[in-house]
């Protein structure tokens, strides 16, 4: 059938919250109503990158992007624009500037907002599974070899070179290995995985699926957060479909490779995103993370091989192998390649999602992709890397976002979250709610942490309860360097990111907590 | 492989950790949940050190060592860090010293005292919570808990009992049962491991103390004591003596010091054992009872068949522990021999075992008209009485047990150990087929901490041209014992006797012994049992003239109907969640 207009609705978990169904509905019964359901086609796809847009869809051809839209706005903007040809002004603006800018330089989420996630058809019309076939064809080696290549770095947090991981395991005799993706997206305003898997969980399952030929896994595994509904429910459609389609389960592309994939709901634990406290709730135990060494890869899932990776890295994997490593490579600074999604958050104008290449400014990211901060505010501090990440200031506005440049000033990529946080903002209390943070997620297994987190937490409540001396501040950091120091995995060995760099760039706000004499004493 | 320590060269095994390699070679590298014992979890961070060539610090006790890596394990910079996360760690302890058990060996008592650290300014975190007695062997102090997770490692890996484990996360987080129910509502078989590897005192035994001061305080009562075989082996380490001997004379003297009023010795009720065990054992042979027979004197080891291996327990033996028969014939025999009226008899045991309390709380002990065993105390809670009652144990002079049940073979004395129990009705067993002594009383092949031992043995019957094959097997620790039975259970092994106990090294190793405890002091404790046995005047338990006398003044012969009403008992299944039975 021909349709002279497209509706693309953005469904993901945030337009689901605002009603989006109920609005698709409505506009599919208005327009046969009006006898147009034979001319505008009514299309569901993932996400464009916002989060405050409230139900939104994009109309092609004419690139229009309507947003905020009810249930009552339906019959006018049918009215208007589809029977009359006049676009509701007040509930739309041009797609254009906002859009585009990232789509074109999109990797992972080329195909979010563009097509059905629920359609492998329209994953496969996108050139979908190709890279798959034609790794197939190229062999383990010569796959790698692309990889590594391309120096695509995990995007989980740590930035590890995928193609040494995947090396690692394939290296492995034992016959038994499996490959796992970390969908525990649990880092504190970060939600770019849920809205990668939302938007295309085809590209997710091709790039496991290269990934795996690699390793020499036969079995995959999915852990993922149990809010994610809609990713669940995408994924595990998707892997049905693949299946039907015999891209996935036995023999693929006739080349004798077998691969199975499961979803694995994970309870809610943020400490289950680290890679062996994940292994362990994947096997049915108690999230706490494991001794490294051995590493998962040598010996990980049930001690078999294992690698474990982010949804973002694998993700990259079918582009990588469609356009080559050195393509990719190309892209982003010279040590790390390729684009990266972050969510941007707090007080801009356009929070959401957006990919840019690495090596992209922080000013770059709030300016021109998050739409500057709202009327009126004035930038004051961005916290980049979610709750384990740093806080920066003004001054390093034009620092670039990328492994080398951060790691310079002892920061961290993590998981790309990006909070902006205006003049208004009160520093002490943001630090004071990521450590709750990390005193809510601590699994308690290593001493460090489950007591420095609880310590950090009772100092910071007398701070801001304006009963604190100087040497309480020097407390903060000398027990978040404790903790840096002997805690057992990531978590505990974090606090000291925001609270270092608060004390560094901050300070002066803390100093307003402690009475002057206090300060004397 | 070679490895660098401090700038010095090191000798180390492939597959070694950097703190075994290290405390192989004498260097200290401080640590608090670390045991040698027990596989290591890397919980405390205080054995974090300094590897060349990587940012982060490691933990000793988790780090595999590699070829030429060099190590630093002390710095002005890792003793900092060290020192203030055992501040740390402190305020999160419920400082009570003075009260505790652990006082004076306590690992986090020392290691706070040898690092230096002086008291913190801050105020103390650590969670309020009610003390869990309602066990009768083991008691829970969550405030004194520092999460090393040893007693959960012990009570999962080793024992495989699985009554403990974490609840909640971080800072709520602590070590409790499935359902944060008391230790007395759980699986747990109060084979007390958990209090021999706590190092905090956290996890301790239900004390009885008190009850046993008052019982010597009345007049009224006779106090009569027995002593577990494993209990002499511990005391010399206690004391300052030599501690590959065991101290049967000087254990004596001190109870006799305490007050008890008539001081015998548990061994002779362990030939008793041998006697009606061994017995049940050729009557199961001959007349083809359920064989393989499990032996039923360690009560840990009970609860647990009771509530894991239920299929298995018409294989257990019906003979009550030594302890129990013991119990049963103080109020008996010897209340009729002295003429005393049961009643007015306390009946206290000096045991190597938590469980022990347990058992002499069944409800079903009490076949002499009274609880069998009134008290029972510890080896902690005994050497805690020698020291409270200022006793100079090591120059004690030597004093003896009274005779009618206190004189014993060394049968009886190797009870203690792993394989003493086989071996003691081994000896027994093949004299009363055979119709002679076995040329060598010794049977190596049952002996040692190999964690299941196997032997055969032919017995060339009496009177008969026929050799009888008898094929048995040994397991201490529960996590062998499951081993065991599940190959029996499968059919992959076929014994007619399996000896089992639940702790690890057998009585030796059991749960109330001195804390701070390893394999290796089981180990030797189990070899002082043996040295002593090879002493002994008799050396089989048919050859003890006491228990001649005992079946020829009372009980009859063995498996008689007396025995029967007195000495042997029945077993029933249990939940598996709660270890209730129904």
């Amino acid at each position: 059938m021909f349709y002279r207009s497209h509706l693309l609705f953005v469904v993901d978990d945030h337009s689901l919250g605002k009603g989006v169904k109920k609005v698709i509905k409505a506009i599919r019964d208005e327009l046969a109503k009006n006898g147009l359901d034979n001319e505008v086609g009514v299309l569901e796809t993932g996400t464009l990158g916002y989060i405050s847009k409230g139900v939104h869809f994009i109309v092609y051809p004419d690139n229009l992007l309507y947003h905020d839209v009810t249930v009552e706005d339906v019959p006018f903007i049918v009215l208007e624009h589809f029977l009359k040809g006049r676009p509701v002004k007040k509930l739309c603006q041009e797609a254009k500037q906002e859009v585009d800018l990232a789509y074109s330089q999109r990797i992972v989420l080329k195909n979010s907002g563009k097509i059905d996630p629920e359609s492998i058809d329209e994953y496969i019309a996108v050139d979908g599974y190709q890279s798959l076939g034609k790794a197939l064809q190229m062999g383990k080696e010569a796959v790698l070899q692309e990889i590594k290549t391309s120096n695509l770095r995990g995007r989980g947090g740590a930035g590890f070179p995928t193609g040494v991981k995947l090396e690692m395991t394939a290296k492995q005799e034992e016959k038994q290995k499996y490959i796992v993706v970390n969908a525990d997206e649990g880092e504190a305003g970060t939600f770019k995985d849920r809205l990668i898997m939302e938007g295309d969980p085809h590209k997710l399952l091709e790039g496991m699926t290269i990934a795996a030929f690699v390793a020499g896994a036969d079995t995959g595994y999915i852990y993922i957060r149990g809010e994610y509904q809609l990713c669940i429910s995408r994924l595990e459609k998707a892997i049905k479909q693949a299946k039907e389609y015999g891209l996935l389960g036995k023999d693929i592309f006739g080349s004798g490779f077998d691969f199975e994939v499961m979803v694995k709901v994970g309870a809610g634990a943020y400490i289950c995103g680290e890679e062996t406290a994940l292994l362990n709730s994947l096997e049915g135990g108690r999230g706490n993370p494991r001794c490294k060494p051995p590493y998962p890869g040598v010996s990980g899932l049930w001690g078999k091989p294992t690698v474990v990776n982010n949804v973002e890295t694998l993700s990259n994997l079918p582009a990588i192998i469609e356009k080559g490593g050195e393509w990719f490579a190309s892209i982003g600074t010279p040590k790390s390649c390729g684009t990266k999604v972050y969510t941007i958050l707090g007080d801009v104008n356009n929070p959401g999602l957006i990919e840019v290449p690495m090596g992209t400014t922080l000013s770059e990211i709030i300016f021109k992709y998050g739409g500057g901060l709202k009327e009126g505010e004035q930038f004051k501090a961005a916290l980049v890397g979610g709750a384990a990440g740093m806080f920066l200031p003004k001054e390093l506005l034009q620092i670039k976002l990328d492994f080398e440049n951060l790691s310079k000033e002892s920061a961290v990529l993590g998981s790309g979250a990006i909070l902006i946080l205006s003049e208004r903002t009160n520093m002490l209390k943001v630090l004071r709610s990521i450590l709750n943070f990390f005193l809510h997620e601590s699994c308690g297994k290593c001493s460090p942490c489950r007591i420095g987190c609880k310590v950090l937490v009772n100092i910071v409540d007398k701070i801001v309860a304006g009963q604190a001396d100087a040497s309480d501040v020097q407390r903060l950091l000398s027990v978040s360097k404790v903790m840096q120091k002997t805690a057992f995995c990531a978590l505990g060995q974090s606090p000291i990111m925001p609270i270092a760099s608060m004390v560094k760039y901050f300070g002066d706000e803390i100093e307003k907590f402690i009475g002057e004499e206090r300060k004397c004493k | 492989m070679q490895i660098v320590v401090n700038g010095k060269k090191l000798e180390a095994k492939a597959g070694q950790t950097i703190m075994e390699a290290t405390r192989e070679g004498d260097i200290y590298i401080p640590s608090l949940c670390y045991h040698k014992d027990l596989t290591p979890t890397g919980n405390c961070g205080v054995c974090v050190v300094q590897i060349e060539g990587m940012a982060a610090l490691k933990r000793a006790c988790v780090t595999p060592v590699e070829e030429g890596m060099s190590i630093i394990t002390d710095s002005p910079d890792i003793r900092k860090l060290r020192k203030e996360l055992l501040s740390l760690i402190l305020l999160d302890h419920d400082v009570k010293c003075p009260t505790c058990d652990q006082n004076g060996k306590c690992e986090l008592q020392e290691l706070i005292n040898y690092m230096d650290i002086s008291e913190s300014e801050y105020e103390p975190i650590f969670t309020k919570a009610k003390v869990d007695n309602l066990s009768d062997s083991i008691v829970k102090d969550t405030t004194k808990c520092i999460h090393c997770g040893r007693c959960i490692t012990v009570c999962n890996d080793i024992q495989k009992v699985h009554a403990l484990c974490v609840e909640g996360r971080g800072f709520e987080s602590k070590i409790t049962t499935a359902f944060d129910s008391s230790l007395v509502d759980s699986p747990c078989v109060n084979c007390g491991q958990c209090t021999v590897y706590c190092p905090v005192g956290a996890l301790k035994e239900k004390t009885e103390i008190e009850e046993v001061q008052k019982a010597l305080f009345d007049p009224s009562k006779i106090v009569v004591v027995q002593e577990a075989p494993s209990v002499r082996t511990a005391l010399g380490e206690e004391f300052g003596m030599d501690a590959t001997k065991v101290t049967v004379g000087k254990m004596y003297a001190a109870l006799r010091k305490l007050g008890f009023d008539r001081v015998f010795d548990t061994n002779f009720a362990a030939d008793l054992t041998i006697m009606e065990e061994g017995s049940e054992l050729i009557q199961r042979i001959k007349e083809g009872g359920t064989l393989p027979l499990i032996t039923s004197c360690s009560p840990g080891w009970v609860k647990f068949v009771e509530t894991y291996f239920p299929d298995f327990l018409p294989n257990v033996s019906s003979c009550k522990s030594p302890q129990q028969m013991f119990g049963a014939m103080v109020k008996t025999y010897f209340a009729k021999q002295e003429g005393i009226d049961p009643k007015d008899i306390v009946s206290v045991s000096i045991m190597p075992c938590t469980a022990k309390k347990f058992e002499a709380k069944r409800p079903e002990m009490n076949s002499s008209g009274y609880q069998d065993v009134d008290c029972v105390l510890t080896v902690r809670e005994f050497i805690k009485m020698i020291k409270g009652a200022k006793i100079d144990f090591k120059n004690l002079p030597e004093g003896r047990a009274d005779q009618l049940m206190g004189q014993y073979s060394g049968a009886g004395t190797i009870f203690g150990a792993t394989g003493g129990v086989m071996e003691a009705a081994i000896r027994t067993a093949y004299a009363i087929l055979a119709g002679k002594e076995l040329d060598n009383l010794n049977v190596e092949a049952v002996r040692g901490m190999q964690g299941i031992k196997e032997a055969s043995l032919d017995i060339p019957l009496k009177d008969s041209s026929t050799v009888l094959k008898v094929n048995v097997a040994v397991a201490h620790g529960l996590g062998n014992a499951k081993r065991l039975l599940e190959d029996v259970r499968a059919g992959k092994r076929s014994y007619h006797f399996i000896e089992i106990m639940a702790c690890p090294g057998g009585c030796v190793g059991g749960g109330g012994q001195p804390y701070g405890s390893d394999i290796a002091d089981r180990a030797r404790r189990g070899e002082s049992l043996y040295k002593e046995d090879s002493k002994c005047e008799y050396r089989a338990s048919h050859t003890n003239p006491m228990i001649k006398k005992i079946y020829a003044e009372f009980l009859g012969e063995p498996l008689s109907h007396k025995s029967h009403q007195y000495l042997h008992t029945s077993y029933k299944p249990r939940n598996k969640v709660t270890g209730k039975q129904d």
